[in-house]
């Protein structure tokens, strides 16, 4: 599923003829499983005697067409984004960092607790970068420990990732509920970043700057990805490992890397929802965004471009679904069913997408 | 052909079985090249039916057909007559069509056994005892000697090619299709293949055989039909080929293959491996000090492989160091070591008098140390990169394709352009993706990146597998020519004919030793016949 999509946002890759008639086919292999998954979708509601016209309709409006919804939508992007654009890293170099809700929920914890303490001594601006910074290093050492275990012993990532990102949500919530917790509450959370003092929002909407943050970051990823000497060795490492021993590249050393910065990425996302949003972390609170991003990157390909549209589309369907949910009288998790619906469809797809394509090209 | 050409059907096929197999008119075409164009042809029980052309002339494309990882874009195969589909490999095997691809395609982590027993059918269980005891069996048959849980990535390719066989023989088989197997294969590995085709070929198996080595063609095959250009433009039919000499045969088919003979004498010599030793004359300087010198290499091996056993040679400039012996004997780990891929156990290594034992890949390229793998699709390239980012895949980052580490694709694809006019590479473009290239083309991506810049020490493993008599020419004259500028070259062949032609000196290895080295000359056969056995240098 992943290796053939590589190719086709290199720019030195597949040839301008098949080119147009690759994007077309790109298209249409995304958008065909989305609209079968609504499809999909709307019968299990009929069959659940709730109007699915009514539920897309409450979708749209409140995920899109409503001002207040909009700009909840668009501040839900920036951790998407930045959890993206650190799967893009991780997933182009051929390593399944499968850690993010753990990476992203220490760095979340992690900038909770030295916001409020540095905010007492140092301006804000400085206050909020150290609370990136030190986010940021955080989750990346905290995937130091899959990564040397893969790169050392060939040990496979995705299950030790996967465990480090369980025992990541445990060992955030001991940190609030034993060392940050606010004293000033009953509930165990950690001390209020106050609204003033957390990123500045966007002109008078309450959008904050941490979109614009990870905008960017997803495009310079993309840029280094395709541009740059060190993203085409990352893919020289995730295409054919072997190759990479051969030409001399330190596959090792790469993949620590790799795994710092796709962990500190989205260490950087569970920051700025921090600092953005919440001001606060709660016990207990975990949003599991990766849940959602990593089939996510997944539809894109692992282009940041598209990753971009994506992350509006999920957006969208988060705020609006939240909403519509509770109006139509449907779990609110029903997103997650439409969510996995695109999946299977997307497998569906991509298999036969291969038939097709064997019967052209081979 | 036979339906292009009424009278060759009548004289050549009255007397023959009906075909098993036929394509007819069958046309195939790729993004910017025809691979097949309108081909018909037949193949026989009992018949061993060689297909001979150039490199992209077309022989993969139309066994991938016969093997289900193709459809024909227009056109018919045939089985027993009927026409059908030939939908998937699996299919292919249903209709007992067993094929062995000109790259190894099975899976490196299994062990032989296991990758024998992938091809039953899912909801079957995998049973070890009947797997084990067909593993005999073939084993007995093709004479080989393989440990059935030896990891396969494990193996020499020459070792990981018998399994290939084994897995096209697994179901016993109506035809059996051999693409370029023998490239791999010592001058013993060809005879004993010689002998299973025989016998397959008696037990009435059409045997379909591809092949750059006339020698081969003729030895081994019934009927021979050159392709060109996607085209088939020639057949000798077996009472033909039967009353042909190997001379009368050679020139019949260059006179196919490129339409004059004269002009392809060297080929021709090549193509049945009598050509004149390429650079005999030169003598070079010994009483300098070597450009290379290797003492007592020692190398660590996982279960499979062959370390090395205290390695010591010098090597001096514009020398070439021929390295003979069957495959399997450690020249994987030596050429290996030596392009500084893998780490020694003990030993040392000096380049012009510098300790180089612990440099990595990028040092010892930067000292001028080139390596030709002989694992083209497995680690010499990545396949779904473009020929031009394969192209300077050793130097990613290095100006001035990379300026402060930014890709200029604008100068990587020129270089790229460049170098497949050079070097003769045929793409369809320089952003076509390596993997598509016929096996021949993909060679020479590999020869072009490896000896495009300045070089000290070249190490080749098996430069010419794969390669039609014309590269094959092409690749020997410049390793010659790289010897003559001054360069240290060792070449890792099983094909000793080639050795001889462009080799000084000549050393054999055997189980993981340096069994001595000769100087080329009269007589070097014998001497180096006598060093694979393992018998003490002479
Ligand atoms: N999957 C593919 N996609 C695009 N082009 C292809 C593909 N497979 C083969 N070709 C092209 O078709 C032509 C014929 O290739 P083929 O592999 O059949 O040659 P061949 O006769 O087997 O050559 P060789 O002796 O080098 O192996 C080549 O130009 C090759 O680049
Ligand atoms: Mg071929």
């Amino acid at each position: 599923m992943s290796i053939e999509t590589k190719v086709d946002s290199l720019p030195g890759d597949p040839f301008r003829g098949e080119r147009a008639r690759e994007i077309q086919a790109a298209i249409l292999r995304v958008l065909i499983p989305i609209l079968a998954a609504l499809v999909i979708g709307g019968l299990i509601l009929l069959i659940l005697g709730k109007n699915p016209l009514e539920y897309y309709g409450y979708v749209l409006r409140r995920g899109l067409l409503t001002w207040g919804g909009l700009q909840e939508t668009f501040t839900r992007m920036a951790p998407l984004l930045l959890i993206s654009a650190g799967l893009i890293v991780a997933f182009r170099a051929g390593i399944w960092n499968l850690g993010c809700d753990g990476q992203f929920l220490l760095a979340a914890v992690i900038s909770a607790a030295v916001g409020p303490a540095l905010i007492d001594v140092l301006p804000r601006g400085i206050t909020l970068v150290a609370c990136m910074v030190v986010s940021v290093l955080v989750a990346a050492l905290w995937s130091l420990i899959p990564a040397i275990l893969k790169s050392r012993y060939g040990i496979n990532e995705i299950i030790t990732s996967l465990m480090m990102s369980f025992l990541g949500i445990s060992f955030a919530n001991v940190l609030v509920k034993l060392f940050f917790a606010d004293p000033g509450t009953t509930v165990p959370q950690t001390r209020d970043l106050a609204v003033v003092d957390r990123l500045p929002r966007l002109f008078d909407t309450t959008i904050h700057a941490g979109l614009l943050i990870a905008l960017a970051v997803v495009i310079l990823v993309h840029l280094m990805m395709t541009r740059t000497a060190f993203g085409l060795k990352l893919q020289v490492v995730g295409a054919n490992p072997a190759a990479a021993i051969h030409a001399g590249l330190n596959v090792g050393w790469l993949t620590i890397l790799t795994f710092a910065i796709s962990a500190g990425l989205i260490g950087l996302g569970g920051s700025i929802e921090i600092l953005g949003v919440w001001g606060n972390v709660r016990a207990d609170w975990n949003p599991a965004f990766g849940l959602l991003v990593v089939p996510l990157v997944f539809l894109a390909r692992f282009n940041g471009y598209a990753v971009i549209g994506f992350t509006l589309f999920f957006s969208a369907l988060m705020i609006g679904g939240d909403s519509a949910a509770r109006r139509v009288g449907v779990p609110s998790d029903f997103v997650l069913v439409l969510v996995a619906l695109v999946l299977i469809f997307l497998a569906v797809v991509e298999y036969l997408d291969h038939l097709r394509r064997k019967r052209t090209t081979a | 052909m036979s339906e292009i050409e009424p009278p060759a059907m009548s004289s050549g096929i009255s007397h023959a079985a009906p075909p098993v197999v036929a394509v007819r008119q069958v046309t195939k075409r790729f993004p910017g090249v025809l691979a097949n164009d309108r081909i018909s042809l037949e193949f026989r029980a009992g018949e061993v039916h060689v297909l001979l052309g150039e490199n992209g002339a077309g022989k993969s494309t139309l066994i991938g057909i016969l093997a289900g990882m193709q459809q024909p874009d227009e056109g018919e195969v045939l089985v027993d007559g009927r026409a059908v589909t030939i939908g998937s490999p699996r299919e292919s095997l249903e209709y007992g069509i067993g094929t062995v691809f000109q790259h190894v395609l099975l899976v490196p982590s299994l062990s032989v056994i296991e990758n024998l027993m992938l091809g039953g059918n899912w909801w079957q269980r995998l049973s070890r005892g009947p797997a084990l005891a067909r593993f005999r069996e073939l084993s007995a048959l093709l004479g080989v000697t393989i440990d059935p849980d030896a990891e396969v990535g494990r193996l020499s390719l020459g070792e990981q090619q018998q399994v290939e066989i084994m897995r096209a023989l697994w179901r016993g088989e109506k035809v059996l299709i051999l693409d370029e197997p023998t490239s791999m294969l010592t001058p013993q590995g060809v005879h004993d293949l010689g002998q299973v085709m025989r016998r397959l070929r008696d037990k009435g198996v059409a045997l379909i055989l591809i092949t750059h080595k006339l020698m081969e063609a003729y030895e081994f095959g019934d009927r021979i039909s050159v392709l060109r250009l996607g085209r088939v433009v020639g057949d000798i039919p077996p009472e033909r080929l039967r009353s042909m000499s190997e001379a009368e045969t050679t020139e019949a088919v260059i006179e196919m293959m490129f339409g004059s003979t004269a002009e392809h004498a060297r080929d021709a010599e090549t193509l049945v491996g009598r050509g004149r030793p390429v650079h005999r004359d030169r003598t070079v300087d010994r009483s300098a000090p070597p450009l290379l010198a290797v003492r007592d290499l020692e190398t660590e091996a996982t279960r499979g492989e062959c370390p090395l056993r205290h390695v010591s040679f010098d090597l001096w400039p514009g020398e070439v160091l021929g390295i003979a012996g069957v495959d399997g004997n450690g020249q994987k780990h030596l050429a290996e070591v030596l392009a500084g891929q893998r780490a020694v156990a003990a030993g040392r290594i000096d380049l012009a008098g510098m300790d180089v034992t612990d440099d990595g890949v990028p040092a010892r390229r930067r000292h001028g140390v080139r390596y030709v793998t002989d694992e083209r699709l497995g680690e010499g390239t990545v396949g779904i990169f473009s020929v031009a980012t394969n192209l300077v895949l050793k130097e990613i980052g290095t100006e001035p394709l990379w300026r402060r580490g930014w890709s200029d694709w604008g100068r990587i694809h020129e270089h790229a352009r460049d170098q497949i006019e050079r070097n003769d590479i045929r793409t369809p473009s320089e952003k076509t993706p390596v993997a598509r290239l016929s096996g021949g083309n993909i060679q020479k991506v590999l020869l072009a990146r490896e000896l495009n810049t300045d070089a000290r020490v070249a190490v080749f493993n098996k430069p010419t597998y794969g390669l039609d008599l014309q590269n094959t020419r092409i690749a020997h004259e410049r390793i010659v020519t790289s010897a003559d500028r001054g360069v240290a070259v060792v070449v890792v062949s099983t094909d000793l004919d080639e050795l001889i032609q462009v080799s000084d000196r000549i050393g054999v290895m055997f189980q993981g030793r340096l069994a001595g080295i000769v100087e080329n000359g009269p007589d070097v056969e014998r001497r180096v016949g006598l060093l694979m056995t393992g018998a003490e240098a002479a």
